[in-house]
């Protein structure tokens, strides 16, 4: 794909600073409207979660054969939904794909946020979740260790792992940006950017270490996000359960993941952009590019539903084939349909020039795409645990109130974090913004020394 | 002995990397260069006479460590007891392979930023006496430390260059 050039050619380096400084001051009534529904939403969430540890997990109709429903489906949701910030924060700055520096910020707080979602849903799952450390290596009388052969402990070691970096890379990208806040605040407000700043100078000594770890990190994180769905997806691969049992689950999730993560940057970041007024910084040529992204990762998606069905069909294994059958034509039938229909039809659209910097079009796009990845995870887990080896053990399980609430406030609570990022945090990156700009120089004024 | 420091603002790239140029070629090597963001030009003037930045030693180091304290983990706490589960047996490799690989991610991660925070001596305290706040903005600084007597060449070198405002 072509990288479009950053298409900021009016800005100066003093105006970044102002459009940034501009989205710290105090809210107004919209923000605190939006803030509100999410926080009500999110304390519906809590009162759900309260009354399932209250009653048992029998209330969210977790039961055998579907042991891991919803709560899991939004897991695998958000983990994947994190996985384009980490792409666009550390894989395209390897590739030095310039568009990237105006979304990146808004990206990685977009992962951030979203592992802290996916994270609580192991917790609400174990239901006694005073328990969960029980998952961690720490050193106790019985000498009793977590099995390092079970993918769930694979999955926590991916998942924290990835979490920790996540939060380090975007905390290191952020100072150099705080600071430059800090530097034009005063008060209370200045100290308190003083502090998170930790008195950094833009000098030589430590830009040139700064530089140099910022690779290391971004050349860290690349082979961690691959990796990461490539554990959650074993969570399903390394299980016996037909359906699950395929080599082709680790680059399926990979890509799946990043695909919804894409949908969910367009989500927000076609919002800032008219809210925040940064149309020179994130142009159509940026949306146009996320849109392509969106297209190819959604057709290489549609590959691989092509090759689950074709594998199991051709393996002439029975339960292979039986699996997919009533996937497809059972009590699941609508999700599943509904599925090809979101991640495969809907964003071929993308294909037309016009609906890529179509904001309707490409936020119509991006919902569907939400919609269909969710299906995608809920359509593995559900109809692969009711639809299993042997007849007697089917079950149907169907979303109850507790874990259809937790759900939704699933997305309150990100929303919430996000929402409250934005107004205390530079969500445009200062320093990567301005490096792309044109240099000021004296003699020679040829723009951009790249 | 340097116990005198003289700053100078800069608007442009062009000008500022003139100043190091011809501080150096003058001898006045002790320079502390402000820029709002890392620019390569001024970045290479800089590094030409120093070392590669430590960092990647730190990454190495933490990386290693993580690998060995994934290893050493798994197997130590396997052998603690042997219980054999998933018909594998009780120090089994490739599953271990992938928490020592998670872990030599996360210890390399680690390791890295601490070197930042080591190795600019960060979190800074107190603000160095030539930082300008307009150094965040779109202004570059070059402080160069000298003998009190040279003060005065040192400021004639940075106006030359095209500084906008020298400050003693």
């Amino acid at each position: 794909m072509s990288a479009p050039p950053a298409g900021t050619a009016q800005a100066t380096w003093a105006d970044v600073n102002n459009d940034v400084d501009r989205t710290l001051l105090s809210a107004g009534n919209t923000y605190f409207a939006w803030m509100t529904l999410v926080a009500l939403i999110l304390a519906c969430g809590v009162a759900a979660w309260a009354w399932q540890i209250w009653v048992g997990l029998g209330v969210a109709g977790i039961r055998t054969p579907q042991m891991w429903a919803l709560y899991i489906t939004n897991f695998v949701f958000w983990i994947g939904i994190g996985h384009a910030g980490t792409l666009i924060s550390a894989i395209l700055y390897l590739f030095r794909a310039k568009w990237r520096t105006s979304i990146y910020r808004g990206a990685e707080a977009m992962t951030v946020f979203a592992v802290l979602t996916a994270g609580l849903f192991p917790l609400v799952h174990v239901g006694r979740m005073w328990f969960a450390y029980w998952l961690l290596p720490y050193p106790n009388q019985r000498y009793l260790w977590p099995n390092f052969k079970s993918p769930l402990i694979w999955d926590v070691f991916a998942i924290s792992t990835y979490l920790t970096i996540s939060v380090v890379f975007f905390i290191v990208g952020l100072v150099p940006d705080i600071a430059a806040i800090r530097d034009r605040s005063t008060g209370l407000k200045r100290k308190i950017y003083a502090v998170c700043a930790l008195g950094w100078e833009g000098s030589d000594s430590q830009w040139r270490h700064y530089r140099r770890a910022y690779g290391l990190l971004a050349a860290l994180a690349t082979p961690l996000v691959l990796s990461v769905h490539s554990v959650v997806s074993f969570d399903f691969a390394m299980a016996l359960v037909p359906g699950w049992h395929s080599s082709l689950f680790a680059p399926f999730f990979v890509d799946g993941a990043i695909f919804s993560g894409f949908a969910m940057v367009l989500i927000l970041i076609i919002p800032m952009r008219a809210v925040f007024g940064w149309h020179a910084y994130i142009t159509d040529r940026h949306l146009d590019a996320m849109a392509k992204l969106t297209l190819v990762t959604s057709l290489v998606l549609t590959y691989f539903y092509l090759c689950e069905a074709g594998t199991a069909w051709y393996s002439g294994e029975h339960y292979e084939r039986a699996s997919l059958f009533a996937r497809a034509f059972k009590s699941y039938k609508y999700t599943f349909w509904l599925q090809y229909i979101c991640n495969s039809l809907i964003p071929l659209v993308l294909f037309w020039r016009k609906a890529r910097t179509n904001l309707v079009i490409l936020y119509v796009v991006s919902i569907f795409v939400l919609i269909g990845m969710w299906l995608e995870r809920f359509n593995i887990i559900v109809p692969g645990l009711g639809y299993d080896f042997y007849p007697y053990t089917w079950g149907l399980y169907l979303p109850r109130l507790v874990d259809s609430t937790i759900t939704v406030a699933s997305f309150a609570w990100f929303f919430l974090l996000f929402l409250g990022f934005i107004r205390v945090m530079p969500s445009l990156s200062i320093v990567e913004v301005k490096e792309v700009l044109p240099h000021p120089l004296k003699h020679g004024a040829h723009g951009g020394h790249h | 002995m340097a116990t005198a420091s003289v700053l100078g603002v800069f608007a442009h790239v062009d000008t500022t990397l003139q100043a190091i140029r011809d501080l150096r070629a003058k001898g006045f090597g002790d320079l502390t260069v402000y820029t709002p963001v890392p620019v390569e030009e001024i970045e290479e003037e800089v590094e030409r006479v120093r070392p590669v930045s430590a960092v990647r030693f730190f990454t190495l180091v933490g990386g290693l460590t993580g690998t060995a304290t994934g290893f050493f983990l798994t197997i130590w706490t396997s052998l603690k007891w042997e219980l054999l589960t998933g018909g594998k047996a009780v120090v089994s490799i490739p599953p271990f392979v992938i928490i020592a690989f998670e872990l030599t991610i996360l210890f390399g991660g680690l390791a890295s930023a601490l070197a930042i925070l080591v190795l600019g001596r960060l979190p800074k305290l107190r603000p160095s006496p030539t930082y300008d706040p307009r150094f965040t903005l779109d202004r570059f600084g070059v402080a160069v430390a000298c003998a009190p007597d040279a003060v005065d060449s040192v400021s004639s070198v940075l106006s030359t260059a095209g500084a906008e405002e020298v400050r003693r």
